[in-house]
């Protein structure tokens, strides 16, 4: 119910909100909790196995029960944590885990077989008969399984990430980390302060106290003020630092506009943040754990420290008679706020047997709430004292079992937190984290007083280690209690008591998991499941470990905990993959002719990053096939131009560069003179191919290599690691051109008419043998013209500075059609190159080698390189290795596919007799028909024997002719003409 | 010899390609870029620089400007003149190739350039540690790329022509992003 | 996790490439001490020496001496020696 005072709640700006299909009013600063609770609505959910009614049990986002699905349509969100939403106009809320109501759920039933339910129980029941399982239990547990769904629908939404850095990271901002960042910001330090909640302040916000003699929760406001007013300061809020990384990164997430009514297509959902720290404070607070006791997952019970967040923040009470139980001093703490703000106090119990108080309330000092006792909510609790039992109606329980110090993020570098018997917790182990530095309550410090001093200390610290001297600054009077506990896990009694309400583990399931032996604490955890919902047991996991210590006759810090790991919080891979959709996935390259690629209709292809043209339709072409047969005759008859930017283009200078060229490449390159141009093959250091390309001698000292397009960011890191860590002492200067110059074959009988009406040189094959090359101009740019081919026709490749690309294109191709010829794309590029027998990382495929791809002759045996010793060991040249051949088909089936395993006619077709394989294929319209590329063991002693050609995956067998690899032109006479 | 005449084509259109809350991403013109690599040793590059270009060889991750043009330095044993043509005689002291096509040039500037280049980039940079003439060979979202302070709040960033478009797309998608926070 | 390039300064991981453990190739003809080079591997808990691209950065090689055990990163240098 909503009580009169004003909390921090803006009275002055209602919102209207939607659960579960019925309409309530909240306030600004209301969270779906607070707001449902101002209403009495008590059951908000229905717990994960049983299905038993649940209710709020936080404040904050180690909320276990009360999580709802946000949103409607495509962008709905599950598993939202009611306690941490914060309410905007039009909030559309539903229950989740329950049908057909959450008042009224079906599935209740799995509480009545809950014997049959417990830990591990799909390892003893659901087995009989066997087949069963898979055919009827295993897809009904799937689907009873699970809280909340996802719309299935792709997600609408935006989301970004960012970098930061700073000197100081600040985590939370409560007491302790106030103080710190104000300390620390003072000194001049960069500091970035992350707090989780919309409003800085932590604990300062929930309760009721004085910081230097004004409201706590004002203190917290004009501190965090004055720190967004500094330069060097950044206030993050609604950001939880999800995980912390090697060398002081930090993951956080910030929820940015998770707050405000969809439809801004603007605004990101979420930001995903990577921050660089040299020093770090974590000032995470603590976390309330509760006391196990019978049914105390109904709704109505409570933590004792989130009844006073409801209290005194939201202004609402959680019911009209609150029993109030526990072993430390947060339970007076709690019945002094409530009566303080009009509500009753049913009864105040302190299981410390020589507690005191003067509060005018029912008092039980030495006791325990045994059970509580209502079917869909807390109606009555059972009190057990030492002279006997107790029946008192109510309608809440606000049960402390203590703090837990926030040690996750100390964890994860593998540290492990430390116990400490005094505060019957564990904090963070020193030196868990390098450069992190507890502070406050994540530490162990409970008061108000020691956070301060304890964050500003922080601070001197931090500051000191950044080089920056400080003096410890002032600190305002503030609460200064001490924390007295008597530990206490569980109420011991019949009944089931709960441990982790997310996943309903019960104290029944750890004494289960210890009696058949998982005695450890990791095996405790993976066999009842506790602690591994999206909670990550942040209420239930002291309270498991303890019972399993007991139960194993071990006390906690022998029984150990299991390993906290990123990310704190759940975070949304839609985050963490943020801007990597569509077109974000990658950048796009583009060659400097794409957008007249484009203006004549080209389907444009992925190649790596770059987009290139498949074919050229025109007019009557209706499928791809007819335009590349066409543009491969066009080719081979006249003349075609294609764009061959994207290939890499390596300039390599310096005193050195011919002998480097030489320890690369398998064959000779000191010889290469300038103006000529020569194949050259790259291994490995293992002796298998990696890359092959042309390199050009283009002045003393000064040569250009080419890479194919898919291997050119390899060659490139393969050359530096070569130069800078093989021959460091060689004087080798590289560096790419591939943007600066575009590229375009020429290809075809009539290449050397078409270049000779463009350049101001003498183009003639006196001038311009095969395998030469010079600098040429056009229209008065400097080009570069290289004779060299890759279609097995008389060939050229110009070369211009990229700005001139576009306009050059358009003049070759229009040149090009005025000879009856014109522009061709990759998939007769690839036929063009197949029919002559030539190599692309098809049959480059890291797994041959010189040897397989008929090539050894390149290696030369007079020098050393890269890949020589390893190339020569006897299993890489071994006689019956698969070997480069050709194909055709000559049986019925006329298709040959790239992928299918090679038999001989007899053999079955399975994986002990596969001869090689088929690596690439292509309809040749010079020869007439389908020929492949392949890799046969004794290939090139096989030329006219039959093998059978088997694609198990498409279905297709084909009787195939091993054939020499060269179609067209074996003597190679029309490259050379 | 028919008469044949080629257009020269900035990777991006020039000038302003889109403005909010007053940052603004502009591209520039393309200009004269030389790459120069003097190998180990930078002494005799650093001596015909400055007689010739009067120009100082800039120290690791620095400008040096003259009146004609600047020098970045480029990456490891690398520099880059800009702005004018190499004099001859700098080709017997360092490896020299022309790179004014190969890159485009985008200035983002203004108050949200900072976050904007944030939400693309993982280098540091305030302003402490990354000041005006600073360089640095970074990444841009999965693109090599090099970034150069010019003012406060205004930052030159060079990609691979090839890739200008999807710069910009990263750019606007950033400042749209940015801009929309300033109204939540 | 962030490395410190000896030209650049301290950068995120991203900008690196991992290209393996720094070892001292062989000359010559195939050997056990090549089978070594290209197969085998010690597995230090402790410091291993190795060699990173700054690919997305200045392009230099780097050797990295890193503690496997805390990823403390021990030391950085370029492999081609000597100061830019």
């Amino acid at each position: 119910m909503r009580l009169s005072h004003a909390g921090l709640v803006e009275r002055s700006r209602p919102i209207r909100f939607r659960f579960d299909g019925r309409d309530y009013t909240g306030f600004q600063g209301d969270t779906l909790a607070s707001a449902l609770m101002a209403h009495g609505v008590r059951t908000v959910a229905r717990s994960f196995k049983y299905h038993r009614p649940r209710g709020i049990f936080s404040a904050g986002s180690e909320e276990p029960n009360a999580l709802v699905t946000i949103g409607a349509g495509a962008g709905r969100e599950p598993n939202v944590r009611a306690t941490t939403q914060e309410l905007f106009a039009g909030l559309e809320a539903r229950a989740q885990n329950c049908w057909p109501s959450v008042d009224w759920d079906l599935l209740q039933v799995n509480d009545l077989l809950a014997d049959f339910l417990g830990a591990g129980f799909y390892y003893k029941t659901f087995m009989w008969p066997k087949k069963a399982w898979e055919a009827v239990y295993e897809p009904l547990i799937r689907r009873a399984a699970g809280i909340g769904a996802l719309s299935g629908a792709p997600d609408p939404d935006l989301n970004e990430k960012a970098f930061a850095h700073c000197d100081l990271l600040v985590i939370g901002a409560g007491p302790a980390g106030l103080m710190a960042a104000q300390t620390a910001a003072r000194a001049g330090a960069d500091v970035i302060l992350c707090d989780e909640d919309a409003m800085p302040g932590g604990r300062l916000n929930a309760e009721v106290e004085q910081i230097g003699g004004q409201a706590a929760h004002d203190w917290a406001a004009q501190t965090v003020a004055q720190l967004r007013e500094m330069a060097n300061v950044r206030v993050m809020t609604r950001t939880t630092v999800t995980g912390i990384y090697d060398q002081g990164t930090f993951g956080a997430l910030e929820r940015v506009s998770r707050h405000v009514a969809p439809g801004r297509d603007d605004l990101p959902l979420d930001c995903f943040w990577r921050i660089a720290a040299r020093q770090v404070i974590l000032a995470a607070g603590s976390i309330e754990r509760p006391v196990a006791f019978r049914n105390n997952d109904r709704p109505g019970v409570m933590l004792a420290g989130a009844v006073r967040t409801y209290l005194n923040r939201y202004a609402v009470s959680p019911g009209r008679a609150v029993t109030v139980f526990g072993n430390n001093d947060n339970v007076h703490r709690t019945a002094r706020d409530l009566l303080a703000a009009g509500v009753h106090v049913a009864a105040l119990v302190d299981a410390r047997p020589g507690a005191t108080t003067d509060l005018p309330v029912p008092f039980y000092a030495g006791a325990m709430v045994e059970q509580v006792l209502g079917q869909n909510g807390v109606e009555a609790v059972v009190i057990r004292t030492a002279t006997g039992r107790q029946k008192i109606q109510s309608d809440c329980v606000a049960v402390s079992g203590g703090w837990n110090p926030s040690v996750h993020l100390t964890c994860h570098l593998n540290g492990r937190p430390e116990w400490d018997s005094a505060l019957a917790a564990f904090v963070p182990a020193p030196g868990a984290v390098p450069n992190l530095i507890p502070a406050g309550a994540a530490s162990g410090v409970f008061s108000t007083d020691g956070c301060l001093r304890s964050g500003a200390s922080a601070a001197v610290k931090a500051l000191a280690a950044l080089g920056r001297a400080a003096d410890a600054p002032d600190i305002p009077l503030a609460e200064a209690g001490s924390y007295d506990i008597v530990p206490l896990w569980q109420v011991p009694g019949p009944g089931r008591a709960w441990l982790d309400l997310h996943n309903d583990v019960t104290v029944k399931d750890v004494r289960t998991a210890a009696a058949e032996n998982f005695r450890s604490v990791e095996h405790m955890k993976r066999y009842t499941t506790q602690g591994m919902a999206p909670d990550q047991g942040k209420t239930s996991n002291l309270g498991a470990l303890a019972v399993l210590a007991d139960v194993t006759g071990r006390d906690v810090p022998q029984t150990g905990t299991t390993t906290y790991r990123p990310p704190f919080v759940p975070v949304p891979i839609a985050a963490l993959g943020a801007g990597g959709r569509g077109q974000g996935f990658a950048p796009r390259r583009r060659t400097s002719s794409h957008d007249v690629s484009l203006s004549m209709n080209a389907p444009m292809i992925e190649t790596g990053l770059w987009y290139r043209p498949s074919h050229f339709p025109r007019r009557g072409e209706a499928t791809w096939r007819q335009s590349c047969d066409r543009e491969v005759a066009m080719v081979r008859n006249a003349v075609g131009v294609c764009d061959v930017s994207t290939l890499g283009k390596i300039d390599i200078q310096g005193a050195d560069a011919a002998k480097f060229l030489e320890f690369v490449y398998t064959n000779t390159f000191s010889t290469l003179k300038e103006g000529r141009v020569r194949y050259g093959l790259m291994l490995r250091e293992d002796g298998h191919v990696m890359d092959d390309g042309t390199t050009a001698c283009l002045g003393p000292q000064h040569y250009l290599m080419t890479t194919t397009t898919a291997a050119a960011g390899l060659v490139m890191q393969h050359l530096e690691f070569a130069a800078q860590v093989l021959r460091p002492d060689w004087d080798v200067r590289l560096i790419s051109v591939t943007e600066q110059w575009a590229q375009f074959a020429i290809a075809g009988p009539q290449a050397r008419a078409l270049l000779a009406d463009l350049v101001g040189q003498d183009v003639s094959n006196a001038a311009f043998p095969f395998m030469s090359c010079g600098p040429v101009t056009l229209a008065g740019v400097t080009a570069r013209l290289f004779r060299i081919s890759f279609s097995g026709e008389l060939g050229y490749e110009l070369a211009v500075p990229a700005r001139y690309g576009e306009s050059l294109y358009r003049l070759l191709v229009a040149r090009a059609e005025a000879l009856g010829g014109g522009a061709y794309g990759l998939e007769a590029l690839n036929i063009l190159r197949l029919e002559k027998g030539f190599l692309t990382h098809a049959e480059l495929d890291g797994r041959t080698t010189a040897f397989d791809l008929g090539l050894e002759r390149m290696m030369s045996p007079s020098k050393e390189f890269i890949g020589k010793a390893a190339a020569t060991r006897p299993g890489l040249v071994a006689d019956d290795r698969a070997r480069l051949v050709a194909l055709k088909p000559v049986g019925p089936v006329r298709q040959l596919t790239a992928g299918a395993f090679l038999f001989e006619e007899d053999a079955e077709p399975i994986r002990q007799n596969a001869q090689g394989h088929v690596s690439s294929v292509g309809f040749s319209p010079t020869v007439g028909h389908f020929i492949g590329l392949a890799f046969l063991k004794n290939g090139p002693d096989r030329f006219g024997d039959r093998v059978i050609m088997v694609d198990h995956l498409r279905g297709i067998t084909a009787l195939c002719e091993v054939c020499d690899p060269v179609f067209h032109d074996p003597e190679g006479g029309r490259s050379r003409g | 010899m028919a008469d044949v005449t080629l257009s020269a084509q900035n990777a991006l259109p020039q000038g302003d390609v889109i403005e909010r809350a007053g940052t603004a991403i502009r591209v520039l013109p393309m200009q004269q870029m030389t790459s120069m690599m003097p190998g180990a040793g930078a002494d005799a590059l650093a001596t015909v620089l400055m007689d010739e270009h009067g120009l100082a060889l800039p120290g690791v991750g620095q400008t040096s400007t003259s009146a004609g043009g600047r020098c970045l330095w480029f990456g490891h044993r690398q520099y880059l003149l800009i702005g004018v043509s190499p004099a001859h005689s700098l080709s017997d002291v360092a490896a020299l190739t022309d790179q004014s096509d190969g890159w485009s040039t985008v200035l983002l500037e203004g108050p949200l350039a900072r976050d904007v280049l944030a939400r693309l980039c993982p280098l540091d940079l305030r302003a402490a540690h990354f000041a005006q003439g600073a360089v640095a060979r970074t990444e841009i979202r999965h693109m090599m790329a090099c970034v150069t302070r010019v003012s406060e709040d205004g930052f030159r960033l060079m990609v691979f022509r090839s890739m200008a478009e999807t710069l910009l797309d990263e750019l606007r998608h950033g400042l749209l992003s940015c801009a929309a926070r300033e109204n939540l | 996790m962030r490395l410190t390039c000896p030209n650049c300064g301290e950068r995120d991981l991203r900008e690196f490439t991992y290209r393996g453990a720094a070892l001292d190739r062989p000359e010559g003809a195939w050997s056990p001490a090549w089978d070594a080079y290209l197969h085998q591997r010690d597995n230090p808990a402790g410091a291993s020496r190795e060699h990173w691209w700054h690919g997305f950065g200045c392009s230099a090689f780097l050797v990295v001496e890193r503690d496997t055990r805390t990823h403390d990163i021990l030391s950085v240098s370029l492999a081609s020696g000597g100061r830019q």
